[in-house]
């Protein structure tokens, strides 16, 4: 009982802060070139007119494409509950939960991937490749990361990890965790196909990687896409907020603020990010994917040495 | 013999050549400090085909006409293609509108897909039988590793339908082929069917974009041919709305480059400020795209002592803020990664496809129609043309910077200097039997209006060539080698005109 309230309570916090980020990046966005942007709802109001909107399938496509919003939201969805809330543990948690964490991310992207290849659409089939290439470097650094937290943190659980009631010590750890920090923010532009890696509002078909592979979905299909493309941002800003702030006042609510504070903090640095800087060339994005993880295999260093 | 820049001939001054000797002549002019400016066919009867070349020395400013006849069924002449290479597109273009086969032709397909002028049979009666979109022959790249990709002709952006067909190795583009021609709407036909005044507003309509470029050329083929001299005041007229043109265009373009890279401050500055150009033409003369500024005799608006004033204040102001905002542009590491060695064209390949405005200045090749075959009040004014070097995506993007400097200079220039007197006088009746000519520095470039006149007085034959027309080859050699993603920053670069090639 006490778990299915705390999953609701993480789906309710979750599902509605993650179309809310996405409006803060826009907003920022619009703000930083004098414009004056959509509202901070617009995402939810975007979610809803899609939901009420018809699906449209080609003929080419198969139930692999019909299914894969289904994997791909509930995947997030999932992966949405490994996701500690600072000092408030998160409602899934077991030794070895970051492997879970790792391969449901893995599952959700095979279906994208898998989906826009049923499209039988050369853009598509382009995306896709792209984003399995970039896949491979993100993978390994997040993967390269996630062990030098366990080994900080003396555990594998994501929640002990990241989320404990008294946080991974920056006096401490400092070295270790700027560079885990700055290697995991480089994954979050990555994987969610922000600039310099992708450019989310771009139109043209030939550049995209997250959005053409999108680009057949309609209606509610689409919304299921869009929403799990905002989780995903959430979950990953999620596990860099308690990272980020050391601060555990030890009560649910103000710790909640701190958290979701740390949250708005971080889609305001990426809107920043995206009007400051011009979207890397394609073949160039794979050196910065190797520097995210040049960054966490030093931090791996970093960590044996003062373990020694 | 020959021509200048807004002069007419009578058709029986221009010398006829044999086939081999017409061949031969224009290859040497070319091959001789000229360049192709135009070449096009023209029925004189039911299966006598005339075909003009005009050949123009760019350092001199003179134009030589060539022409020779063919017949037979089919008429077939020897390609220039295999010799001057810049000539490919008219030929294939002489192939379609009069069924003519240039013999030896290396990649010989239609153009735009219509059926020829003469109804007789077509060059490709296989392929002209289908509509738009069908099984075109393209060029193929086979193997195991190399995949296609097709684009357009419907887009993601609000731009013109054309379809692109990529044959590539992983993300690296191995060649690419465009095909046009949906946009064709035969003005070229329509043009020799209409009244003068039908005239004036279709030429406006050539390119939607290139409206006072194109309307200021048909006016001086009218002028010329019947003979009027318009007032000093009206050519500085029309060269301020030609540069706001320019500088409008230039602006936007910036602006798509920087949006097309993700670098959104100078995509919305710019943005805004191409909208305060296009307000200065509307404030000039009602139309924010110069539509109706420029009819033959002169322009319909004047610009009273007050309105110059008012200008010249706004160009001032536009000045400072294109100076910081391009500064913002290009001076960004992340951009000038984007932009630096993408889709170079050397200056050597820029002469041999026969580039001409921004992008064949931005790989050396100093062509300007307002220097070269400076006509009207060009003849008073001079901007300095604008080079670089490199002739890459930033290339393309600095030549437009400059030329967006050099006319809002002009600009303050001319509207404080205004020459005085009449903005119009009424053409008279034009010449029989005459061809006339007309160059203009749009803003894509050169474009050319060609009238023939009948015995009558009417028209007879009217040819437009697009700056487009010339460069369309080259952005499709630009992609070679390229990554796939990067073409539609390399498309931006040039951002040629579908409407403007099609007709």
């Amino acid at each position: 009982m006490l778990l299915l309230k705390s999953i609701v309570l993480q789906w309710l916090y979750v599902g509605l802060m993650a179309p809310f980020l996405c409006g803060v990046i826009i907003k920022t966005k619009a703000l930083v070139v004098g414009r004056v942007g959509p509202p901070l709802f617009q995402p939810f109001y975007d979610l809803l007119k899609l939901t009420r909107k018809q699906n449209v399938y080609s003929q080419t496509t198969t139930f692999i494409f019909r299914c894969a919003p289904v994997v791909v939201l509930s995947s997030l969805l999932i992966l949405s509950l490994f996701i500690p809330l600072i000092s408030q543990p998160a409602p899934i948690r077991f030794a070895g939960d970051i492997l879970m964490f790792v391969y449901l991310l893995g599952i959700g992207r095979f279906f994208l991937i898998a989906s826009s290849f049923d499209t039988g659409f050369s853009f598509a089939g382009m995306g896709a490749s792209r984003e399995a290439f970039f896949s491979c470097f993100t993978e390994v650094a997040f993967f390269m990361n996630l062990i030098i937290l366990a080994l900080l943190a003396q555990s594998i659980s994501l929640s002990q990890m990241i989320g404990a009631s008294t946080p991974l010590s920056w006096p401490l750890f400092g070295p270790a965790l700027i560079l885990v920090v700055s290697s995991l923010f480089l994954i979050l532009l990555a994987e969610n196909g922000r600039i310099p890696v992708d450019d989310p509002a771009t139109h043209l078909e030939l550049t995209m990687i997250h959005e053409v592979m999108i680009l057949d979905y309609s209606g509610r299909d689409l919304a299921a896409m869009l929403y799990g493309a905002m989780l995903k941002f959430l979950i990953f800003a999620g596990i860099l907020v308690p990272l980020l702030v050391p601060v555990r006042l030890g009560q649910a609510f103000p710790d909640l603020l701190v958290f979701t504070a740390g949250l708005i903090a971080i889609a305001v640095l990426v809107g920043i990010i995206e009007s400051i800087m011009a979207r890397l060339r394609l073949n160039r994005v794979r050196h910065l994917l190797l520097a995210a993880f040049a960054l966490a295999f030093f931090g791996f260093i970093v960590t044996l040495w003062s373990r020694l | 013999m020959h021509l200048f820049n807004g002069s007419n001939i009578f058709l029986k001054d221009i010398p006829v050549y044999s086939e081999p000797e017409f061949r031969g002549l224009v290859i040497a002019a070319c091959q001789n400090g000229g360049r192709l400016l135009n070449f096009f066919g023209q029925a004189l009867a039911a299966d006598l085909i005339r075909l003009l070349a005009i050949v123009g020395y760019d350092d001199e400013g003179k134009i030589v006409p060539y022409a020779t006849t063919l017949s037979g069924s089919p008429a077939s002449y020897e390609c220039l293609t295999k010799d001057w290479f810049a000539a490919h597109l008219f030929e294939r273009e002489i192939a379609e509108q009069w069924a003519v086969v240039p013999r030896e032709h290396p990649w010989l397909k239609p153009l735009r897909y219509h059926e020829n002028y003469r109804g007789v049979p077509d060059v490709w009666p296989q392929v002209m039988a289908k509509t738009i979109p069908g099984m075109y022959p393209f060029y193929k790249v086979e193997g195991e590793e190399v995949h296609e990709v097709g684009v357009g002709p419907v887009h993601a952006g609000i731009i013109e339908p054309g379809h692109f067909r990529f044959q590539c190795h992983g993300e690296q583009v191995l060649h690419l082929e465009i095909q046009l021609g949906y946009q064709h709407r035969g003005v070229e036909s329509l043009m020799t069917s209409g009244d003068l005044r039908r005239c004036a507003l279709l030429s406006e309509s050539i390119a939607g974009d290139t409206v006072v470029g194109h309307s200021t050329a048909f006016c001086e083929v009218v002028e010329s041919l019947s003979g009027c001299l318009i007032p000093a005041r009206a050519q500085a007229i029309r060269a301020v709305g030609l540069e706001l043109e320019r500088v409008a265009n230039h602006v936007g373009d910036l602006a798509a480059l920087s949006a097309d890279v993700g670098f959104l401050p100078p995509a919305a500055f710019f943005g805004r400020m191409r909208g305060d150009y296009l307000n200065l033409l509307l404030t000039l003369m009602g139309n924010r795209f110069g539509k109706g500024l420029c009819r033959p005799g002169g322009v319909l608006f004047d610009i009273p002592n007050d309105m110059a004033a008012e200008l010249i204040r706004e160009l001032k102001v536009c000045q400072k803020e294109f100076e910081d905002v391009s500064e913002l542009l290009f001076t960004r590491p992340s951009v000038l990664a984007r932009f630096e060695e993408l889709g170079v064209i050397s200056s050597e390949s820029a002469f041999k496809y026969g580039l001409v405005g921004p992008a064949g200045r931005a790989s050396q090749l100093a062509r300007d129609i307002r220097t070269d075959y400076a006509s009207g009040i060009w003849q008073f004014y001079h901007i300095p043309v604008s080079l670089a070097a490199t002739g890459d995506v930033y290339g393309r993007a600095l030549v437009r910077r400059q030329e967006v400097l050099r006319s809002l200079d002009f600009l303050i220039r001319i509207l404080s200097a205004l020459p005085e007197g009449m903005i119009f006088v009424q053409p008279g009746p034009m010449k029989k039997d005459a061809m006339a000519l007309s160059l203009v520095e749009g803003w894509r470039g050169e474009l050319m209006h060609i009238a023939i006149t009948d015995w009558k007085g009417d028209w007879a034959r009217y040819k437009i060539k697009d700056p487009s027309f010339h460069n369309w080859t080259a952005l499709a050699m630009s992609m070679r080698g390229e990554e796939i993603s990067d073409f539609p920053l390399c498309n931006k670069s040039f951002n040629l005109s579908y409407a403007g090639h099609d007709l």
